[in-house]
């Protein structure tokens, strides 16, 4: 499914300055960063409270093109900017870590 | 760019420099990607080099990152001045971590970095003295599929 929907469907919030509209397949849901080193794939969505600028770094790593932030929580001012000069996205969310994967796994596996 | 001979470089690391986190690791990543080489080969190169590259910044003082990559294999050297690890053995368990709290609240220590390290890399090498510092060293080894398709 494309990026586009996704946002529209759960209606995320766009923090950084622009997204690549790509082919989103699967999503990885952790707030360990060692965990999604290990176990996210290239290309999937990543679910996370994590705000920090060390989730850029993993995002680039991994190949993740976009980070979800859920329960309304805002990454700092640097993590946005690190972020955009690597093209990740970073959205947010008022969902919950659960209704975000939840809504998520719906739409892509309906 | 074409991997003939080798290609070597280094990334020095400060200890408690969070910002800085991933910082080599990214770099090295470019380079590996300019040199296109298999994207699960590289995979396995940033995600054992990343978590090498963290433990400095967690664990110890200071350190440096040693790259090499040759048409066999890639390798990384990670050394720093800094506690050392008393039992090696215990830290390569999965979960053991004696990383301080307000680092776990940033998703890291969750004891998974030497583990990722040993799972990723073919040959995975610890070294350390407790009060001096720790020595890791990975080497991945690039497929002979993709030697011979680069020399055509
Ligand atoms: N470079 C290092 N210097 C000192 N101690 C280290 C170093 N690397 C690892 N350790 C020790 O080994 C433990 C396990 O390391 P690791 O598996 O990477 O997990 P984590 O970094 O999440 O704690 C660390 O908590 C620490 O006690
Ligand atoms: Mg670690």
């Amino acid at each position: 499914m494309n990026l586009s929907k996704i946002i529209s469907s759960l209606n995320l919030e766009l923090l950084t300055e622009k997204y690549q509209d790509r082919d989103i397949k699967s999503a990885y849901v952790s707030d360990l960063l060692s965990d999604v080193m290990a176990n996210a794939k290239p290309g999937e969505v990543w679910i996370t409270l994590q705000v920090h600028l060390n989730i850029v770094a993993v995002a680039t790593l991994k190949n993740i093109p976009a980070i979800i932030i859920t329960n309304n929580k805002k990454p700092d001012e640097e993590t946005i900017k690190k972020a955009s000069s690597e093209g990740i996205a970073i959205f947010k969310t008022n969902l919950t870590t659960f209704e975000a994967a939840g809504r998520l796994y719906k739409l892509l596996t309906e | 760019m074409k991997l003939s001979e080798t290609l070597e470089g280094s990334f020095s690391l400060i200890g408690g420099d969070f910002s800085k986190g991933g910082a080599a690791s990214c770099e090295l990543k470019s380079i590996l990607e300019k040199l296109h080489l298999p994207e699960d080969i590289i995979q396995r190169a940033t995600i054992s080099a990343f978590e090498a590259e963290m433990n400095v910044i967690i664990h110890a003082i200071a350190g440096t990152m040693l790259y090499s990559v040759t048409p066999e294999r890639i390798k990384i050297v990670v050394t720093d001045m800094g506690p050392g690890i008393p039992d090696i053995e215990l830290a390569m368990q999965e979960g053991y971590s004696t990383a301080p709290e307000w680092v776990k609240e940033m998703g890291w220590g969750a004891g998974m970095g030497l583990p990722n390290m040993k799972k990723n890399a073919d040959v995975f090498n610890i070294d350390s003295v407790v009060g001096e510092g720790t020595t890791v060293e990975l080497i991945i080894y690039i497929p002979k599929e993709w030697r011979s398709h680069e020399s055509q």
